[in-house]
């Protein structure tokens, strides 16, 4: 199972580091990650593996949009299901 | 592996198109709530709901966390109330609505629908009682929602129940007229109505259904109209494609929340509406779609091809995304909570008339329009047989939800609040069908052949 964490806001240092320090927290194992500035503006798109997680997925979710608000950044933790639905037949 | 752009894609939905599950709908039977006390009916009906529904919003909100998609609401449908009021008097049909009422609120759902009778070919006592008591019920509830099924294409329509309903929806109006007549809002008379729609105000729960059931209905406007922009110039039928396509993505994403809702809450999954459901957000709205398409404005000579062709491929692209599919099924064209139809309706752009033309090709009627408080009830049944011949002959779902604004005039604005919008009064016809709808009994069921 994975997780799909899209991070979105004003380019800063550490972003990844605090990012990723919240998911070995939550024994989320990061797989894939994939970023880029466009005008300033940072994109981050992680794939993670939840299989191991210590605590509940939705409370991952909170944990991650409740890091991204500290950091004045929209952080998301979505299940992969909602994306493999759309896009995968 | 999921590609880079696919997630953008699906986060670009969300976020900046308003993509949305409508609703979850549970459907409750309420047949072994029988009882001769009205009482005991009240009291068996509340136990029935909240024993039923109780994680029912809980689990919605898991599920929207969960996957990270917006589920705007939660709601409830049992069986028609008047197939249990065969015995009661008026006051004891408003105690089922006030009991219904009473669940919606304390379990957290915004609106629950079945305060319903369906006399497509007749009255039964029950009927009678029910729908003589909707004006009351609608104007001292806040949550429960009304229908009434006046018409089918095997049964034709049954105008001495039209003509009762001109005279119900007025006296609705007038007795929630401190509200901007907001009972009406609540109410919807029906031709052909499905039996298992998700949405509000025409949901209830069917007499072939199951115990309980999870009916959703998704939602994306934005997202359509966001896809056509960015085509630019193509086809119509590149146009079509582009719509199957962008449909197919939104309804998989009603799939899999149904699916996850009828598995956390142990409910058999009921169906999929394919429609396309606007609210009065900026950006997410039917009518800027079909502006997207090319039309100057929604009304425009040209909009109900443009419907035809949008409302046929949002069907095509979203039956194969989904196991099962139901319910009304179909482009709305809500009129208050849309915010291109509001600024239509307030140019001169969309007229009754032309919305009537629209519903020949979507789905599913004259719904959310506000039109003057002095409409005679004649005019509005006028209007409301018009609007479900369409249906009948063409054997398709049609509907009107109308609102004679007490004291209102055109021009003037009714707001409604949250996703019911604003609706502008819009002109009615003068002429009076006072006549004919007085001659009463029931337009004969069309001939299903010799179809031009």
């Amino acid at each position: 199972m994975k997780s799909v964490i899209s991070v979105i806001g004003k380019d800063a240092v550490g972003i990844i580091a605090k990012v990723s320090a919240e998911c070995a927290e939550c024994g989320v194992n990061i797989c894939d990650i994939s970023q880029t500035v466009l005008n300033g503006y940072f994109t981050m798109i992680m794939i993670a593996d939840i299989s191991q997680i210590t605590v509940p997925f939705t409370d991952f979710v909170d944990r991650m949009a409740a890091l991204g608000r500290k950091n004045s950044l929209q952080i998301q933790a979505m299940h992969e299901d909602i994306f493999n639905s759309m896009h995968h037949i | 592996m999921l590609a880079t752009e696919d997630i953008l894609e699906t986060i670009g939905m969300i976020r900046e198109e308003c993509l949305d599950i409508r609703t979850i709908t549970m459907g409750i039977s309420l047949y072994d709530c029988q009882s001769d006390d009205p009482d005991r009916l009240c009291t068996k009906i509340y136990d029935k709901i909240m024993t039923s529904a109780c994680n029912l919003v809980a689990t919605g909100e898991e599920i929207s966390k969960y996957y990270g998609i917006p589920i705007i609401n939660k709601r409830v449908s049992v069986t028609p109330v008047a197939l249990l009021a065969g015995n009661l008097d008026r006051d004891g049909a408003v105690k089922i609505a006030r009991t219904l009422d009473r669940a919606a609120r304390e379990l957290g759902v915004n609106f629950i629908g079945g305060y319903s009778a369906l006399v497509q070919k007749g009255f039964s006592r029950g009927s009678r009682t029910l729908i003589e008591s909707i004006p009351e019920a609608l104007s001292t509830t806040e949550r429960v929602c009304s229908s009434v099924n006046a018409a089918s294409t095997k049964a034709g329509i049954n105008m001495d129940a039209v003509s009762q309903m001109g005279r119900i929806i007025k006296e609705t109006a007038y007795l929630s007229r401190d509200n901007g007549s907001m009972g009406c809002a609540k109410l919807v008379v029906f031709a052909n109505v499905p039996e298992d729609n998700p949405f509000m105000a025409g949901a209830f729960h069917g007499m072939g259904e199951p115990e309980t059931v999870i009916n959703v209905g998704v939602s994306g406007p934005g997202v359509v109209a966001s896809a056509i922009r960015r085509a630019g110039e193509c086809s119509l039928a590149d146009l079509a494609e582009l719509i199957k396509k962008t449909a197919f993505k939104i309804t998989r994403v009603g799939q899999l929340v149904a699916m996850a809702a009828s598995r956390k809450l142990n409910v058999p999954f009921g169906i999929v509406d394919l429609s396309l459901a606007p609210t009065p957000a900026i950006g997410d709205s039917v009518a800027y779609i079909l502006e997207s398409m090319g039309l100057e404005q929604c009304g425009c000579p040209g909009t109900t091809a443009a419907l035809a062709l949008l409302n046929d491929a949002v069907k095509k692209g979203g039956v194969m995304a989904s196991s099962q599919v139901g319910g009304l099924s179909g482009a709305f064209i809500p009129v208050s909570e849309d915010a291109g139809m509001i600024a239509a309706a307030r140019a001169g752009m969309l007229s009754i008339e032309k919305l009537e033309a629209m519903t020949a090709v979507c789905s599913v009627g004259l719904d959310m329009i506000a039109i003057p408080g002095d409409t005679p009830a004649e005019a509005i049944s006028g209007i409301i047989a018009d609007e479900l011949a369409i249906g009948v002959v063409n054997f398709k779902t049609t509907a009107a939800r109308l609102i004679p604004a007490w004291g209102a005039k055109v021009g003037d604005t009714i707001n409604f609040g949250g996703l019911l919008g604003e609706a502008p009064v819009m002109p009615v016809r003068t002429g009076s069908p006072a006549a004919f709808i007085h001659r009463g009994g029931r337009i004969p069921a069309p001939i299903q052949s010799l179809k031009n």
